[in-house]
């Protein structure tokens, strides 16, 4: 072989070869079947790096059709660089439509958040994993925590809470907050916050959680039960915001403080990027809002 | 004005660009040739294969380049494009006692059929800077003893005969051997499932751990029954033919761990082994996995499980670079989303907490007053 | 006392290889009923309490257990999920060392309310009371709820342990040397908290112990192991005033003496 030829490494389309694409697609289909469960696959090595989304690209990869319209996003927002790396993987390896609008995609891979538009019937939400393991801190080894999860033995995970109550005088998770699915296991929703969480219980749209590192997938089904681990004294609340976004003015949304000097100043924003920007297309204002400001309001940043 | 920033395609492409440059360096430096790398960096392209668990010296020399000398970066391209390759079939297991060897050396044995055979070792060399190196100097043709006609036997064979070291292990006549990049991992493991990710484990942190078992932290008293570095032939069974087709040769390092063993109820006091075996040159490696391997034994022989070294689920979930790295490294990702969530949850707390402590001072005041 | 023993163990033998842990065990226990395993290092008590405790699976006989149902069950041919659920319910298991049975980073409180949370209960406050009674119980002050046991006296871990074996109200505890590590003192007043809750919840136990004392004072009937075999075995009065097999007379002559 030529030493300089340019040749020397080529890549299957789609990057994952066929038989991969079915090893992992029979994976999705058991998680599918026994929501919450976490099914070992054979993860394979991806271009990008472990806990970068290795196994939410694999997912990806493996469901993906030359229809699909792909969205990206990381921390919510379309623009974040691990975002985009990862959208202009799939442009180049599956040549497949992307947008960064919520409604126009078929495929929603996240890092982090849930998008703020409910999702549809038909559409795929597929989350980037980085520890799938619920009981992973309480317990570090995965013979046992395999027990626990098969004898439905989460006695733990309330102790977990009942500390934080004693502690802290309330649940001080608040983000990978454990969720139980179908009334059955005991699961992580992966680092979203928990604002998050209801938006995962029954809703129309499929919902694929994949841990490239940790070799594991599962999956919520459509209209499936999702509910958020409490006591009965001390129920699940989510985060409230003081204040509306500054740019779009809406509430009940999760927000990025963003920070504005170096004396303190900061304003709170959508989290959510593409919700913020058809808000502010709609014609809505929040106090900080440019009075003439693009509905992309982006700006790549200088070299 | 607030205007989002954040990074952008443009500036992703532009770090990249840089990257590129920075990589070439010097236009006036000659570009280095993968065959410059393959022949004169030859143990860095050993390791990028052994790690990176595929035998293509070429590649691997381009990924060193590509890595910009980054070993864990290089064996990361490897992965990635190993892991793309379609899987024809299995080849037979190698025969190391019929290996066309380089060096081979044994610690327990002063001679031994076959003899002591130094090979290219650092070992004797004092670890002198050479200023000739730098110069370019010519270099001497070798001196070799005519390889011996007959295969030389490995030491735990010779063991063997005598009854005092374990067999090879005992597995089920239908056994079919694991193969960690096909198959999920599960704990816990068998054997050769465990030695596949020790091989492509990395070196720094099985040479931490074998040091460790050292050092005291499960001690296991190993000797080097023997190191052996040389060509072994691959061969494929193949349905259609009636002979396995042979497919050419690999360059690999194996060592044989004797350990001290004092035996059970059920087994005589007898040797037990730590095996280590990896592709290229690497005997550093090839001896820490043996380490690490027999460590990783304890269970099975009925030992008791009291350093880091011998807990199977700690060892194997730790071992891989590739996948260590990236855990690592993630951290430079955005978590704002998270962060956002626990800098709310402790400004809550603490003003909870405030609101308790202005709760208790009047009383504190008062209490002082009187 | 109802007419129906609450353990049935039948010929019970555990081999290691060629070596006995115990062999051919056989005996009732009935509810509310303390049986003193005695012996000394290497008898089978341990072992005896590890196959009867579900720990270990015996080479061969049978143990079967009264459900609350009153069902019978032999315990070797139930599933590993319910052996676990009879252990977190019905059973206790007090270990030598608490550090053994206790969860020890987390609080006293949560170390408590574990098994109410294993089996259902949703309600903090219902939990945390519960946790308090039982602190009290096993005399350990209620503001040292949030506390580890890392904060604990040996004494004080071992009686938050068997708070937390207690919290359910089960029908029988194994304990294995409840008093062996701690000063006499401590051991005196553990003894006393032990007997009284024993005989206040009605517990049926089973004892291990190599100290005689221990069994005089919690037990009413002891069996005497050496070598893995039963050598004696009788109402704990009896045996101890009037000893017959010659271990158990050098045993009783011997330590009675000191």
């Amino acid at each position: 072989m030529n030493a300089q030829s340019t040749d020397i490494a080529t890549y299957n389309f789609a990057y994952l070869d066929e038989q991969t694409k079915r090893m992992i697609r029979r994976a999705i289909l058991k998680g599918i079947a026994i929501p919450g469960y976490q099914v070992p696959f054979a993860s394979r090595e991806m271009p990008m790096p472990y806990g970068w989304g290795t196994g939410g690209v694999q997912v990806t990869a493996s469901i993906i059709g030359p229809d699909d319209v792909l969205k990206v996003i990381d921390q919510g927002a379309n623009d974040t660089t691990n975002a985009v790396s990862i959208r202009a993987f799939f442009k180049k390896v599956a040549k497949v439509d992307v947008t960064t609008e919520t409604a126009k995609a078929t495929i929603i891979q996240t890092r982090h958040r849930i998008p703020e538009q409910p999702l549809t019937a038909g559409q795929v939400l597929v989350f980037q994993v980085p520890i799938p393991e619920p009981l992973r801190f309480l317990e570090p080894r995965e013979t046992e925590t395999r027990k626990m999860h098969a004898l439905e033995e989460y006695g733990l995970m309330h102790v977990k809470l009942y500390e934080d109550i004693a502690k802290h005088g309330r649940i001080a998770t608040s983000y990978a907050y454990p969720v139980k699915v179908e009334g059955r296991y005991v699961m992580d929703p992966s680092p979203t916050p928990k604002f998050d969480n209801p938006k995962m219980h029954r809703s129309p749209a499929l919902q694929l959680f994949g841990a490239g590192r940790e070799k594991r997938i599962y999956a919520v089904p459509p209209f499936t039960d999702v509910v958020s681990l409490d006591f009965e004294d001390h129920s699940f609340e989510v985060q409230t915001f003081d204040q509306p976004c500054a740019l779009c003015g809406a509430e009940n949304v999760y927000l990025d403080e963003v920070i504005l000097d170096d004396h303190g100043g900061h304003m709170f924003v959508c989290s959510d990027t593409d919700h913020c920007e058809k808000r502010r297309a709609d014609g809505h204002h929040g106090h900080l809002a440019p009075e003439t400001h693009s509905a992309s309001g982006k700006m790549e940043p200088a070299e | 004005m607030y205007v989002a920033v954040k990074g952008g395609e443009a500036a992703i492409a532009n770090a990249h660009r840089l990257l590129a440059d920075r990589r070439r360096g010097d236009r006036a430096v000659p570009a280095l040739r993968l065959d410059q790398i393959v022949e004169q960096l030859a143990l860095g392209v050993d390791r990028v294969m052994s790690e990176g668990s595929l035998y293509d010296r070429e590649l691997a020399a381009l990924a060193v380049v590509q890595a910009r000398g980054d070993m864990i970066e290089a064996i990361f391209l490897v992965r990635a494009y190993r892991t793309t390759l379609p899987r024809f079939g299995y080849t037979n297991p190698v025969d190391t006692g019929a290996m066309q060897v380089e060096r081979r050396i044994s610690a327990t044995y002063k001679d031994l059929p076959g003899g002591q055979v130094l090979g290219p070792t650092f070992d004797y060399t004092h670890r002198l800077l050479d200023p000739e190196l730098a110069a370019g100097a010519d270099v001497e043709t070798p001196a070799q003893r005519p390889v011996e006609a007959e295969a030389m036997p490995r030491v735990s064979t010779i063991l063997a005969h005598e009854g005092l070291i374990e067999a090879d292990g005992e597995m089920p006549l239908d056994h079919v051997p694991g193969d960690i990049t096909r198959e999920p991992l599960q704990f816990p493991m068998a054997r050769d499932i465990r030695l596949q990710a020790l091989s492509r484990g990395d070196e720094g942190f099985l040479l931490a751990l074998g040091y460790s078992t050292q050092r005291g932290y499960a001690r296991n008293h190993p000797f080097v029954g023997e190191i052996r570095i040389g060509e072994v032939e691959l061969e494929l069974d193949v349905p259609e033919l009636p002979f396995a087709v042979p497919l050419g040769s690999i360059r690999i390092t194996e060592c044989q761990m004797v350990n001290q063993f004092k035996g059970s109820a059920k087994v005589p006091p007898q040797f037990t082994r730590g095996y280590g075996l990896v592709f290229g040159q690497s005997e550093r490696k090839a001896m820490a996995m043996a380490l690490c391997d027999r460590a990783l034994r304890a269970g099975e022989l009925g030992e008791d499980v009291v350093a880091a070294a011998q807990d199977e689920e700690f060892v194997i979930s730790h071992s891989d670079n590739v996948q260590a790295t990236g855990f690592v490294e993630h951290l430079k990702l955005p978590h704002y989303v998270d962060f956002q969530a626990e800098l709310d949850l402790v400004r809550r707390m603490r003003a909870e907490y405030e609101a308790r402590e202005n709760e208790d001072r009047p009383e504190e005041k008062r209490e002082a007053a009187e | 006392m109802t007419d129906e023993p609450l353990l049935r163990v039948s010929a019970l033998s555990k081999f290691y290889g060629s070596r006995v842990g115990c062999e051919n065990v056989t005996f009732d226990l009935w509810p509310g009923e303390v049986l003193a395993v005695v012996g000394e290092s290497g008898s089978g008590k341990t072992t005896l309490l590890s196959c009867l405790s579900t720990r270990l699976l015996p080479s061969s006989g049978t143990a079967s257990y009264r459900m609350r149902d009153g069902q019978w069950r032999e315990l070797y041919r139930m599933s590993e999920a319910e052996r676990r659920f009879l252990m977190r319910t019905d059973w206790g298991l007090v270990h030598q060392n608490p550090a053994d049975g206790l969860r020890m980073t987390v609080s006293a409180g949560a170390n408590v309310g574990e098994r109410l949370m294993a089996v259902g209960d949703r309600h903090y406050g219902r939990i945390r009371a519960t946790a308090v009674d039982w602190l009290s119980r096993v005399e350990i002050d209620e503001d040292r709820i949030d506390d580890e046991p890392r904060a604990f006296s040996g004494g004080m871990r071992q009686r938050l342990q068997i708070a937390r074996n207690l919290v359910t109200g089960p029908r029988l505890v194994f304990m294995d040397e409840p008093t062996g590590g701690l000063d006499v003192s401590v051991q005196a007043r553990l003894l006393d908290l032990l007997r009284g809750l024993v005989t206040d919840l009605g517990l049926a136990a089973i004892v291990v112990t190599h100290d005689l004392a221990v069994a005089r004072l919690l037990s009413q009937r002891m069996m005497v192991m050496k070598d893995g075999r039963v050598v004696e075995s009788g109402l704990t009065d009896r045996v101890l005033e009037d000893p017959r097999a010659p271990y158990t007379q050098l045993l009783v002559s011997s330590i009675l003496q000191v």
